[in-house]
C-alpha cells in the first residue's frame, strides 16, 4: 500500500486541503474507488477505510493483480468543519466534474482529482442522494449509451437501479467517468452521515466480489445476491400529505404489502396525526426518510414494485 | 386620480411542519376595470423576478422602486405589471443562497415538479404562474464575493429573440454566453425555452444594494414598458450597452486567485484597464508578505471585481473583457 497525496491546495489559516490517494497493486490502471466528496458522508468514507484494510491484507499476500486507487476523501475540508460543500462558497464538487484547472477552486479540485483517475478501468464511487434517508444497499448506474448493467450486477448487491441524466448529472464524477470511457457505478449504502456497519460490510463486499470477477484481486468471498435491475422511473413514490414529525413505521430493505402502514405524520405540538402512510403497492423499500420533521409533498418511501424485474 | 389595481396574490404554499406556512407572494399592479388575460393576449404583461438565491439583495430595491415609481403616476399604466420580490424567502430570511433545511441551489430545480418535492412542486407553480407574460427580468447580484456593473447575460441559444430587447433595458454590458447543460435548471432557461423572453440580469454585490444601480435597471424597466406599451409614460433615454456575443468564451479574461490569502483591490469594477496595470495584490497578514500582484493580462474593461477578501486557490478576482471587444 502506497499512500499519495493526488491534489493539494496551500490554506491561508488552515492547514494544507489534500486529496489522498492510497494505491495497491501495479500494472494496469484497473479500478479506482471514490469516498467522500461532501463533508456529512461519514459513511463512505468508512466504507474505504473498511475496504483499505482489506486491500492491504491481499497485496502482503500477493493476491492483487493490477493496479487498485482508493480515495477516501476528496474534500477533507468539509468533513472537519461538518458542512456538507465546499467551505467557503458553499459548491459542490460533485457538480464540478470534469473540472477545469485554470477555473474556480472547486473546479480546480474536481480537475486535480479527475486528471488522477480518469484513466481507470471501473470508477465505483461511494455516494450519497441529495434527500435525506436510507437506502437499500444498491447499485445505480446513469444510463448515457455507455451504461453496462450486466458489470453492475456482479457487485452481488440486492438491486442495480437504472436512471436516465438530469441536467446537472453531467457534471458529476459518474457521468464524466463514463464520458471518458471509464465503466462508473455509484454505489449507495445504507446511511450517510451515520456509520451503519452491516451495510458497509456490505459494500466491502460487494466490491471485493466484483474485483474478484473481473480479475483483479483473488479472493473468495461472499457471493451476494442476484441483483434485481429496476428503472428509478418505475420506483414508486409515496409522498407525504401533510407537513409534521415523521414517525418510521418501516424501514429500507423491508417487504411491504398494500394497505400497509409505513408512517404517521403528527402534529408536534398536540400530537394528533394529520397523516397515515399507506402502501399504495406491494414492494420493497428502496428508499425511507429518515429525519425527525417531513416537509409536505416529500417523498419518504420510493418502492420497489414486487415483480418489477427488467 | 386613476385607480389601479394593486394587490398582493399567493403563487404557491406548502404547509410547514411547526405552526408555519411557506408562501410565495407577487404584487400585481394593472389598470383598474381592465382583463389581465386580454392584456397579457396582446403582450402587455410584464413580471420581474428576484430573490432565488437568498443572498443576492440588489433587486429588492427595484421592486419597490419600480412599485413606487407606477403608483406615482398610475395614469399611465396601461398593462400588467407582476412584481415576485422572494422566490426563495427562507434564503432571504436566513442569509443564505441556497434554500436552507435542503442546501438546495433553487436556480437548478426549474422547471420543477407539481408532483416532485416541496421545493420542486413551488418551483412547477412559479413557472406556472409566470406562463403568459411577455417579458421576464430575473434580477441577481452575482454573489457576495463579486461585484459586477449592471448587466444582461444570454444564452447563446436565445440571443436573437433576447438581444435586442436586453439592447433597451439600459443595462451597461450585454454577455451572450456558450449554452450549457447544467443552466438548463434555471428559471430564465425554463421559461426561455417555452418561449417566454426572459432576461438574466446581474447587478452590484450579494447581501447589499447599491441604489444607483437600481435606479438605472428600474429606468430600463420603464423603458422596456414603454415598448411594450405597458407604459405609457415618458421614460428616459437609455444608454447603449456593450455587447459581447462571447459563444466561443474567448471575449473575457478571468482572474483567478494564483494563491491562498487576503485580496486588496486597486482597481474598482467599470474601469478602463492596460496590460500590466495592477488590478489588486494577494497578501499574507500572518507572515506580512505580499504573495503576489495581479495584474491585467490585457487591455480591456474590469467588470467584474472581488468584494470578498478572503481568496483561496482558484478563487475568482476579476473578469476583463478583452479591448477589441470594448471597442466593437
Amino acid at each position: 500500500m502506497k499512500s499519495e497525496i493526488l491534489y493539494k491546495i496551500d490554506g491561508l489559516y488552515r492547514d494544507d486541503f489534500r486529496v489522498r490517494g492510497y494505491r495497491f497493486g501495479k500494472g494496469e490502471k484497473s479500478v479506482c474507488i471514490m469516498g467522500s466528496m461532501r463533508g456529512n458522508e461519514f459513511q463512505q468514507i468508512y466504507v474505504c477505510s473498511q475496504l483499505i484494510q482489506k486491500l492491504k491484507h491481499l497485496e502482503e499476500k500477493g493476491r492483487i493483480k493490477s493496479r487498485i486507487l482508493v480515495i477516501p476523501c476528496g474534500n477533507p475540508y468539509s468533513v472537519n468543519v461538518k458542512k456538507r460543500f465546499w467551505t467557503i462558497d458553499n459548491t459542490d464538487i460533485n457538480r464540478m466534474f470534469p473540472g477545469y484547472s485554470l477555473g474556480e477552486t472547486t473546479q480546480r479540485i474536481a480537475a486535480g482529482i479527475f486528471e488522477n483517475i480518469k484513466d481507470y478501468k471501473y470508477g465505483i464511487q461511494f455516494a450519497s442522494f441529495y434527500m435525506p434517508g436510507d437506502f437499500v444497499p444498491q447499485v445505480r448506474v446513469m444510463k448515457t449509451g455507455s451504461e453496462d448493467v450486466e458489470l453492475a450486477k456482479k457487485f452481488g448487491l440486492p438491486y442495480v437501479v437504472l436512471h436516465n441524466p438530469r441536467p446537472f448529472d453531467t457534471a458529476t464524477l459518474n457521468y464524466n467517468w463514463q464520458i471518458w470511457e471509464t465503466a462508473a457505478f455509484s454505489l449507495y449504502t445504507t446511511s450517510t452521515s451515520a456509520i451503519d456497519k452491516t451495510s458497509a460490510k456490505q459494500a466491502v463486499d460487494a466490491v471485493l466480489n466484483f474485483l474478484s470477477k473481473q480479475g483483479i484481486i483473488e479472493y473468495k468471498g461472499y457471493e451476494g445476491y442476484i441483483s434485481r435491475v429496476v428503472e428509478n422511473s418505475d420506483l414508486v413514490n409515496v409522498r407525504t400529505a401533510c407537513a409534521g414529525f415523521f414517525e418510521k413505521l418501516v424501514s429500507a430493505g423491508e417487504k411491504v404489502e398494500k394497505g400497509r402502514l409505513l408512517a404517521k405524520i403528527a402534529d408536534p405540538y398536540t400530537a394528533e396525526i394529520r397523516q397515515e402512510i399507506i402502501s399504495p403497492i406491494d414492494g420493497i423499500v428502496a428508499f425511507s426518510h429518515n429525519e425527525i420533521m417531513a416537509y409536505q409533498n416529500t417523498a419518504v418511501y420510493k418502492l420497489i414494485v414486487e415483480d418489477d424485474v427488467i | 386620480m386613476s385607480k389601479i389595481v394593486d394587490k398582493i396574490l399567493t403563487v404557491a404554499s406548502v404547509q410547514l411542519p411547526v405552526d408555519e406556512e411557506l408562501k410565495i407572494k407577487k404584487h400585481r399592479i394593472m389598470p383598474f376595470d381592465s382583463d389581465a388575460k386580454l392584456l397579457e393576449k396582446h403582450g402587455r404583461r410584464i413580471s420581474i423576478v428576484t430573490g432565488i438565491h437568498g443572498d443576492e439583495l440588489e433587486g429588492q430595491y427595484v421592486c419597490f422602486e419600480l412599485s413606487r415609481r407606477i403608483s406615482e403616476h398610475p395614469e399611465y399604466l396601461k398593462g400588467v405589471v407582476d412584481i415576485y420580490p422572494a422566490m426563495n424567502p427562507f434564503g432571504i430570511d436566513n442569509i443564505t443562497r441556497g434554500i436552507p433545511a435542503f442546501d438546495l441551489d433553487m436556480n437548478r430545480i426549474f422547471p420543477g415538479n407539481h408532483n416532485g418535492d416541496m421545493n420542486e412542486h413551488i418551483a412547477a407553480e412559479i413557472i406556472k404562474d409566470i406562463e403568459g407574460t411577455s417579458l421576464c427580468l430575473d434580477i441577481h447580484a452575482s454573489n457576495i464575493f463579486l461585484t459586477e456593473v449592471p448587466q444582461i447575460r444570454i444564452n447563446t441559444l436565445h440571443k436573437d429573440k433576447l438581444v435586442p430587447i436586453a439592447m433597451k433595458s439600459n443595462v451597461d454590458f450585454i454577455w451572450v454566453h456558450g449554452a450549457s447543460t447544467v443552466l438548463e435548471s434555471t428559471l430564465a432557461y425554463s421559461l426561455n425555452s417555452r418561449g417566454i423572453n426572459t432576461l438574466v440580469v446581474e447587478m452590484g454585490v450579494g447581501m447589499r444594494i447599491t441604489k444607483e444601480y437600481g435606479d438605472q435597471l428600474v429606468d430600463g424597466i420603464f423603458s422596456l414598458m414603454k415598448d411594450m406599451e405597458i407604459w405609457s409614460g415618458e421614460v428616459s433615454e437609455v444608454r447603449r450597452p456593450i455587447l459581447s456575443n462571447d459563444e466561443s468564451g474567448n471575449d473575457v479574461y478571468y482572474l483567478n486567485a494564483p494563491f491562498s490569502g487576503i485580496f486588496l483591490k486597486e482597481k474598482n469594477h467599470g474601469c478602463i484597464v492596460k496590460k500590466g496595470d495592477i488590478i489588486g495584490r494577494i497578501v499574507d497578514p500572518l507572515s506580512g508578505r505580499l504573495l503576489c500582484e495581479i495584474t491585467a493580462p490585457g487591455d480591456g474593461w474590469l467588470f467584474t471585481i472581488r468584494e470578498y477578501p478572503v481568496v483561496e486557490d482558484g478563487s475568482l478576482m476579476g473578469r476583463i473583457l478583452k479591448h477589441t471587444e470594448v471597442q466593437a
